[in-house]
């Protein structure tokens, strides 16, 4: 289907676009890569009156290493970031992460800005920035303000954004030596995951000393499995990482859907938790 | 209406469009390139694979007017004075193909991908084409045929248009590039 009419600006500056945005009022909305946005009007669920294309500031397309920080830029697409040299350790998350969304086209056009500003409780990404306590950085008509990933996802669909803001940043702490990997469990090549595991493990002589672990879709927002984490610390073999795993209940009652009961869903996390450790480990 | 302005398979296209018009219906309905085909309403089967400056791109997930001043390569622009290009002469060869529906999204998909990975094995191949649907093969044969291809493509060293992504530009349009303007 084709979308319902809007009008259409494309401006050549962040400042341009932030008047832009004010000017339209609540049914005005950036478009960046249209992988979320252009479906959803496809289909007429969504129908903005005014669509602000960002896609022309290039500005904003970068990864940057900055001493102890990574700087990434809201328009980076998901296949420049699967293929960017400066993530590396446990920013490498983040390239692994990007590297699995979607199929080689949408990794092509979607951008990690659009990902995180959607904030939709199945996209990969969210999970990865949590687990990294990565922060987001914000533009608004009155200037620019961070805002942690833990304090960002709000409810489905829904973040901490104003809509007059632009989502500029994506900021990451360099975590050199630590290991990590994402796995997502999904019924078909190309679907989006029913539940997904990021992890983050930081380790001594062979025992874990810390681990971080995001999940992806089994609630509204993405989540920390804190008591797997505390759990996970000490844990040198299989079978202690299998105990934590199995903490993964604690972090709530999942949802249930079309897809997958809350029961499959925490059996999911549990089984991917298993791995995606194991692998980062081995 | 906006006014833009996009080559298309080496010849610069000057448009007016509405905004909400997708980029494989401007491609198809106003410059009657009828090659790329529309396949689903969900952005998940690939028959609409063009690539936007050399990367493959699904054209029913992109406006028309994202296009304004970029290169777009359509499955029209990739045989040279009527000689098909090697992509396509393997789907011949290797029965890469039945209804044909998928083949032209298959082989742009295909040509985007071995343009940043020019020798893969069988099951990169399979990755490479995990956003394009194939209701008639079973896949083997495409498979098949874009491992021909890519052999074909390494021996004759073809490149294909829009700099691969490249910022600069500096791409070849498949031999074919036309001087002057065309409006439709
Ligand atoms: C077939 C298909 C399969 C997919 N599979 C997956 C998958 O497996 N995993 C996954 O995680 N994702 C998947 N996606 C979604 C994809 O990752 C999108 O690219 C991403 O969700 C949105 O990024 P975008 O740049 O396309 O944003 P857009 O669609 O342009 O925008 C999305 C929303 O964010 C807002 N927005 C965008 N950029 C900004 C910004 N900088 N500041 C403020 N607001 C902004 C827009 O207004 C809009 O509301 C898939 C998409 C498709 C079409
Ligand atoms: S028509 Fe199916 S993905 Fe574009
Ligand atoms: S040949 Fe019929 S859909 Fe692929």
């Amino acid at each position: 289907m084709i979308p319902a009419a809007f009008e259409y600006e494309r401006p050549s500056s962040l400042d341009e676009a932030l008047a832009l945005l004010a000017d339209g009022g609540d049914d005005a909305r950036p478009l960046a890569g249209g992988h979320s946005l252009l479906p959803l009007m496809r289909l007429r669920l969504a129908r903005p009156t005014l669509l602000v294309d960002i896609g022309g500031l290039n500005d904003l397309r970068y990864v940057r290493d900055e001493g102890d920080q990574i700087a990434i830029g809201a328009l980076c697409t998901h296949h420049a970031l699967s293929h960017a040299p400066e993530l590396s350790g446990g920013c490498g998350l983040i390239a692994e992460v990007a590297g699995q969304i979607g199929d080689p086209q949408v990794r092509h056009r979607g951008t990690i800005g659009g990902s995180v500003a959607h904030a939709d409780p199945a996209s990969d990404l969210p999970a990865a920035l949590l687990a990294l306590d990565a922060e987001v950085v914000a533009q608004g008509p009155g200037g620019s303000r961070s805002i942690a990933a833990a304090d960002f996802f709000v409810g489905p669909l829904m973040s901490a954004l104003e809509p007059s803001e632009i989502l500029t940043e994506v900021r990451v702490a360099k975590r050199e030596g630590c290991a990590s990997g994402y796995q997502k469990f999904q019924r078909r090549a190309q679907d989006w995951a029913i539940v997904g595991v990021a992890a983050v493990v930081e380790s001594d002589g062979g025992s874990i000393s810390n681990a971080a672990i995001g999940l992806t879709n089994m609630s509204g927002t993405p989540l920390r499995a804190t008591a797997v984490e505390e759990a996970l610390a000490g844990a040198a073999d299989e079978g202690a990482i299998a105990e934590a795993a199995k903490k993964v209940s604690e972090a709530g009652t999942p949802f249930a859907d079309a897809n997958a009961s809350a029961e499959f869903r925490l059996h999911l996390a549990e089984v991917l938790i298993r791995r995606v450790i194991a692998d980062a480990m081995s | 209406m906006r006014r833009i302005s996009v080559t298309v398979n080496g010849v610069r296209h000057e448009a007016d469009v509405e905004p909400r018009a997708l980029l494989v219906y401007f491609l198809r309905e106003q410059l009657g390139l009828t090659g790329t085909n529309v396949g689903c309403d969900t952005s998940s089967c690939g028959a609409c694979t063009v690539l936007l400056n050399g990367q493959s791109i699904k054209a029913c997930t992109a406006l028309a007017v994202q296009a304004d001043g970029q290169d777009v390569t359509t499955i029209e622009g990739l045989a040279t004075n009527g000689t098909l290009h090697p992509m396509q002469q393997a789907f011949h060869d290797e029965h890469g193909l039945q209804c044909g529906f998928c083949t032209p999204g298959m082989i742009m998909a295909s040509v985007g991908y071995l343009s940043e990975h020019s020798d893969p094995d069988e099951a990169e191949v399979r990755e490479a084409l995990e956003g394009n649907l194939c209701r008639c093969t079973g896949y083997h044969n495409i498979v098949r045929a874009v491992l021909e291809g890519a052999k074909a493509m390494r021996d004759s060293e073809t490149v294909v248009g829009g700099g691969n992504g490249a910022a600069d530009g500096s791409g070849v349009a498949m031999g074919r590039v036309r001087e002057g303007v065309v409006v439709p």
